[in-house]
């Protein structure tokens, strides 16, 4: 159902009933990696180039979800998925072995988000049995398509971010009472938000202002307040990206505690690890929520948790074309499913 | 630069706003630190190469006029080693500018596109992309001394100089 | 000879400090900055202010990249004081050639043997 101007309710409350989640060498060295299922020591995975190893994160990560899932992928409707990597190919590939009717999706970092509230969407109106949904990024591809070779020796800034090379994927069901998974209750899709800042070595403060307004919208749509949720987490504004969100949304009027406030490209990485402002990419957001957040949901840390995954909308060619950088932020609301009885 | 980049795209009054609000939060960059390292990162590379063109006149008898060709053939081979390695990346985050501006830096931004593209194959791949970062400094190179030639060759023949 | 490797150290050093802070202040990527300093070094030799520091600073002169610039207006002068103004078209790559040629071959040889670490 519509709520307000950009959100939806899910009413009937779609269940996440499995996830699966992949990394490489630097999440295993990281502080969530008990939280991944599957852990990489390399980033060639085996495969001939880095493009191909991002695909096969994805392949498992999907496999994993259909594992702990119970369900062939012959019976999943659809798959909504996207990643950082031009025309989406990791993605689309991982598609083609996978078989499973395809909704390729582009929304940068914001991705997992994007194809969670649709999915949930898909699901809430029983336009689904199974829906899987995800999002992935590798560090040596996107680093090639985005930034320098790999082995180029460019000095990264203390603002700029670490891709993280992951996937993380999701398996949606329509609700059934009592069986003890996360659900969504609600999601709110965001605009682009344009702030002129044109460094692409700061993408957290590009992107602050995108998570920022769909918060608000998020709040005005649903009539809540942020102590509605315990836990607010964004995507990967970093270090530079989530100060300022802090600010910027205080300043709007909204009263958030900093502890309530975190962001997955902070909790990824341990301090010792060289990825100056923190974590990023499309697997980010996707990775911390499918893994570690879910798994205190479950554990009953968090109650009720809202997932702002951000993204920015630019290309290297944009850059060269003196373009600003645009973003965009969807957020999820998660919750337990309620008890029996 | 980055203020000129703004003011081309006429920036509205809430992105300046945003954009002073947000430089508060902005991680700033260690400017003397990075100089320093700069400084001995990139003295030491020519302290080496200072070296290896001792080297050449020594052992290969070469003059101080005729040492520079191998002595930056050497240093390139060097980068070739300290990149394939997976070595030149992490001194470029340490050093800067001070192993990006020696010859070795211009090495690694060849070797390092040479070696990435490999995935794409030889002809397309590697020949395609390896010019990558460095054809700009080959470009302005070759440009800058052609006009800085011409403008002094005429001057010459003009009996200006 | 000493003295030669203390003035390497110091004069190497400083250019790459005058790239640095191309880099960090005025905020240029890797390839603005260098080109910049090519031109520099090509601006230089054609005051004949180069050939002096190389002099002075042996390979604190002819390591960075502002060398390059040098001997590209070195060996264009060269030629055309030989062969008149086609000279500057000719001459220009005559001088300088091992360090492109170098790192041709090398990046073809090093796609050859290594694979990228990331």
């Amino acid at each position: 159902m519509l709520k307000g101007h950009q959100s939806w309710l899910f009413a009937n409350r779609p269940m996440i009933t499995a996830t699966g989640v992949t990394g490489g060498p630097f999440e295993a060295n990281g502080k969530l990696a008990n939280d991944f299922d599957l852990l990489y020591e390399d980033l060639w995975m085996g495969k001939e180039s880095y493009e191909k190893a991002h695909r096969l994160l994805l392949e498992e990560a999907i496999k994993m979800a259909l594992q702990k899932g119970n369900v062939q992928k012959e019976q999943v409707q659809f798959l909504f998925a996207g990643d950082l990597i031009n025309q989406i190919t990791p993605t689309s590939f991982a598609a083609r072995t996978m078989q499973v009717p395809y909704f390729g999706l582009f929304g940068a970092c914001s991705t997992s988000m994007e194809g969670l509230a649709l999915s949930s969407f898909v699901v809430n109106y029983q336009g689904a049995k199974y829906v899987l949904t995800g999002a992935s990024s590798h560090n040596a591809a996107v680093e090639k398509q985005f930034r320098y070779p790999t082995e180029y020796g460019g000095q990264k800034p203390p603002t700029a971010q670490w891709t993280i090379t992951g996937a993380g994927v999701a398996l949606v069901e329509p609700n059934e009472p009592g069986k003890q998974h996360p659900v969504t209750t609600s999601a709110t899709i965001g605009k682009v938000i344009d702030m002129g800042l044109t460094d692409p070595f700061n993408m957290g403060g590009a992107m602050a202002p995108a998570a920022v307004d769909t918060i608000i919208a998020h709040f005005r749509d649903m009539q809540l307040d942020p102590s509605y949720y315990d836990l607010i987490v964004t995507g990967d504004l970093g270090r530079v990206g989530h100060d300022t969100a802090f600010e910027l949304l205080n300043k709007s009027g909204l009263k958030l505690e900093r502890k309530q406030f975190q962001d997955c490209g902070l909790l990824i990485y341990k301090d010792e690890q060289p990825v100056q402002s923190g974590g990023s990419g499309a697997g980010c957001s996707a990775t911390v929520l499918y893994g570690h957040l879910l798994n205190q949901l479950k554990k009953g840390t968090y109650k009720r948790m809202l997932v702002v995954a951000t993204g920015a909308l630019l290309s290297p060619l944009s850059f060269q074309q003196n373009e600003s950088i645009p973003c965009i932020a969807h957020a999820v609301a998660i919750e337990m499913n309620e008890e029996k009885g | 630069m980055m203020e000129s980049k703004q003011k081309k795209q006429n920036t509205t009054l809430q992105q300046r706003n945003y954009q002073q609000l947000q430089q508060k939060h902005e991680i700033k960059r260690p400017v003397l630190k990075n100089c320093i390292k700069a400084f001995f990162v990139g003295g030491l590379i020519c302290v080496i190469g200072q070296a290896v063109s001792y080297f050449y006149i020594y052992f290969f008898n070469f003059t101080e006029q005729s040492v520079g060709n191998p002595t930056v053939a050497t240093m390139v081979f060097f980068s070739m080693l300290l990149t394939g390695f997976g070595v030149y990346d992490r001194l470029g985050q340490f050093g800067g500018a001070g192993s990006a501006v020696p010859v070795t830096g211009f090495g690694n931004a060849v070797i390092s596109a040479a070696i990435e593209h490999r995935t794409e194959g030889f002809v397309l791949g590697v020949g395609g992309n390896m010019f990558k970062l460095a054809g700009s400094v080959i470009l302005f190179g070759v440009f800058s001394a052609f006009v800085v030639a011409l403008i002094k060759t005429l001057l010459i023949i003009w009996g200006v100089l | 000879m000493l003295a030669m490797f203390f003035w390497a150290f110091v004069i190497g050093g400083l250019i790459c400090v005058i790239g640095q802070l191309l880099f960090d202040v005025a905020k240029l990527t890797p390839g603005h900055t260098l080109s910049l300093l090519v031109v520099i070094g090509a601006i230089l030799d054609g005051f004949g202010l180069y050939e002096p520091l190389m002099d002075f600073a042996g390979a604190g002169a002819t390591i960075p990249i502002t060398s390059f610039g040098n001997s590209l207006v070195h060996g264009a002068m060269q030629d055309a004081q030989a062969h008149g103004i086609i000279g500057v078209l000719t001459g220009m790559f005559q001088v300088t050639s091992s360090g492109i040629s170098a790192a041709i071959i090398f990046g073809f040889i090093g796609a050859l043997i290594f694979k990228p670490k990331g």
